[in-house]
């Protein structure tokens, strides 16, 4: 299958202090449409980095994206905008990406409004259904951004990414505000999408047992480096990397757990 | 907010009472003193308190002083409270254009605002209001002139801050256009230490309004309490009632209106600092 993401020699330097470090060295990997890739890595090894470059929040100083078939650092302005529709992010705290002025109904209007995706007329029919498809009442629609619990937020943070029919969806670190519970749910919900639409994951987290409940394939990261690829499940049971083990190490409840089949897995 | 909280400070207190009593003025004149307060009302330079048809007596001409007072609260609240919005309009807009565009957009803008802020802002009003003679509209413009300096300043410090947050990426990742983040997603978080600047703006205008029209430089088809000073200034020996009064008047306002300001800045940070 040809790959929907192609990041191809991805390298970004930081200033710090009076000398340059490398926050990316040089990072490739690929997606391929309808899957989950996961993003793991001790703090600081430039996970939400990628995730910034991939939507264009940061510019790169070498490297390429191909997404779609189509180089996506080349883009600006108005092409920019419009290839925004098929690119989302959900960011880790949904209480700071969301204009603390809106309503929830703003919030999902804002991309159908902007890419003109529903007529005006048909919009609150559409805010209602896509509230509904992230399991949320439509009368949530008319409630402020503080006004509604964290895991909720989460869902319309999902719910505003999906307006668009993204292909991919960038999740950097969206569940770790959550607490266990709700982070089974919102898991579950991922999955579902994923399943029903087709759409594709970079799903970058600290929690390797989220990690294996969702993601298909799994890449570590360390100081801006790739340092192993491969199949979830057998990474997680078996890294081969020092920095693997002591990412599986440092997550105790893991081995406690049969190994069940994916998205049916309760979450630790 | 509740009233009490609004009330809680005596200095409060008696800004919101003086304001209110300012507004209630400029309301009621036009129907409490339906005559043209620059017409001739009775014998020249009554003392106040001798005839109750005119309670603190009459100017050179015999015009009518509490009128004038009336009448005078009305032009400087009007030219207070429209050149504190027009510079906070301005101000706004400038600032929020700097800040969130930066790099040269931002140096240019920045480096006229410097020099509006070099400039007297007084000599910038007496300026603009001689070469282009006085009406309202040059007034309150002048005085913005001098005044927007500083809700820019603010403006752009709080744009710079928050065109860092997640909100400001998340609009971007949806592809909504940079005016639009800049005006609808910006600006408006932006607001809240710009308006907090608007009673000092609004005491600021209501003086220097009031300084224009005592150098002779005010609408001459209204009554203005700097006008009235200067008018009494020719008698001040034998009536010093007639500079006296407005200036009281004067003095008053522009302590109320600061007060009261400040007052509802405390009572919200009160309130955010509770939440
Ligand atoms: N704007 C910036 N200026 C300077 N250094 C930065 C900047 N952004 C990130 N860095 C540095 O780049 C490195 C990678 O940061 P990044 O946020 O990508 O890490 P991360 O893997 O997401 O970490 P975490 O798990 O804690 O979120 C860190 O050392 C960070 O300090
Ligand atoms: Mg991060």
């Amino acid at each position: 299958m040809s790959a929907l993401l192609q990041v191809e020699g991805l390298s970004k330097r930081y200033w710090r202090g009076d000398r340059d470090f490398s926050a990316l060295d040089g990072i490739s990997f690929s997606i391929a449409p309808g899957e989950t890739l996961a993003l793991v890595g001790p703090s600081g090894s430039g996970k939400s980095t990628v995730a910034r470059i991939l939507l264009r929040l940061v510019e790169p100083d070498a490297g390429s994206i191909r997404f779609n078939g189509e180089e996506l650092l080349g883009l600006r302005g108005a092409a920019l905008r419009a290839t925004r529709t098929k690119l989302q992010m959900v960011f880790q705290d949904p209480l700071a990406a969301f204009n603390p002025r809106a309503t929830v109904a703003r919030l999902i209007d804002d991309p159908l409004r902007i890419h003109g995706i529903v007529g005006r007329a048909d919009r609150p029919k559409a805010i209602a259904a896509l509230l509904e498809r992230v399991g949320l009442a439509a009368e949530l629609a008319s409630r402020r951004v503080h006004e509604i619990s964290g895991g909720q937020r989460q869902r319309v943070a999902i719910a505003r990414a999906l307006a668009t029919r993204p292909a991919l969806i960038v999740l950097d670190e969206a569940l770790s505000a959550l607490d266990v519970l709700v982070r089974g749910d919102i898991l579950n919900l991922l999955a579902e999408l994923q399943r029903d639409e087709g759409v594709a994951y970079l799903f970058i987290s600290h929690d390797l047992g989220a990690v294996r409940a969702v993601a298909h394939r799994i890449a570590i990261m360390d100081s801006g480096r790739i340092v192993e690829e491969g199949d979830a499940a057998a990474v997680i049971a078996a890294p081969a990397s020092a920095t693997g083990r002591a990412l599986v190490a440092a997550t105790p409840e893991l081995p406690v757990f049969p190994r069940l089949p994916v998205f049916k897995e309760t979450v630790s | 907010m509740s009233l009490s909280r609004l009330f809680r400070t005596p200095e409060a207190a008696a800004g919101l009472v003086i304001l209110g009593l300012l507004v209630a003025m400029a309301v009621a004149a036009p129907w409490l003193f339906p005559r043209d307060p620059l017409a001739i009302a009775g014998q020249p330079l009554l003392p106040p308190f001798q005839d109750w048809a005119l309670p603190l007596g009459t100017d050179r001409l015999g015009r009518d002083v509490v009128a004038g007072l009336f009448h005078g609260a009305r032009t400087s609240l009007a030219v207070g409270l429209a050149a504190a919005a027009a510079s906070i309009l301005v101000g706004s807009i400038v600032g929020t254009v700097a800040g969130f565009a930066g790099g040269l957009v931002d140096e240019v803008l920045m480096r006229i605002t410097d020099a509006f802020q070099t400039v007297p802002g007084f000599l910038l009003s007496l300026a603009l209001v001689s070469v282009v003679g006085p009406s309202l509209s040059v007034v309150v413009a002048a005085i913005a002139l001098s005044a927007w300096t500083g809700p820019t300043r603010i403006a752009r410090a709080e744009v710079l801050s928050i065109r860092e947050r997640d909100y400001v990426a998340s609009a971007r990742v949806i592809g909504m256009h940079p005016v639009e983040i800049a005006f609808r997603e910006v600006l408006p978080n932006a607001l809240p230490p710009v308006l907090a600047l608007s009673s000092v703006i609004v005491a600021a205008a209501i003086l220097t309004e009031a300084a224009l029209s005592f150098l002779g430089l005010g609408d001459p088809n209204r009554v203005t309490w700097g006008g009235m000073i200067a008018e009494g200034r020719a008698v001040l020996r034998s009536a010093p009632y007639l500079s006296v009064i407005p200036g009281i008047a004067l003095v008053l306002s522009v302590l109320g209106v600061y007060l009261a300001g400040e007052g509802v800045v405390e009572g919200t940070a009160a309130r955010e600092g509770q939440a």
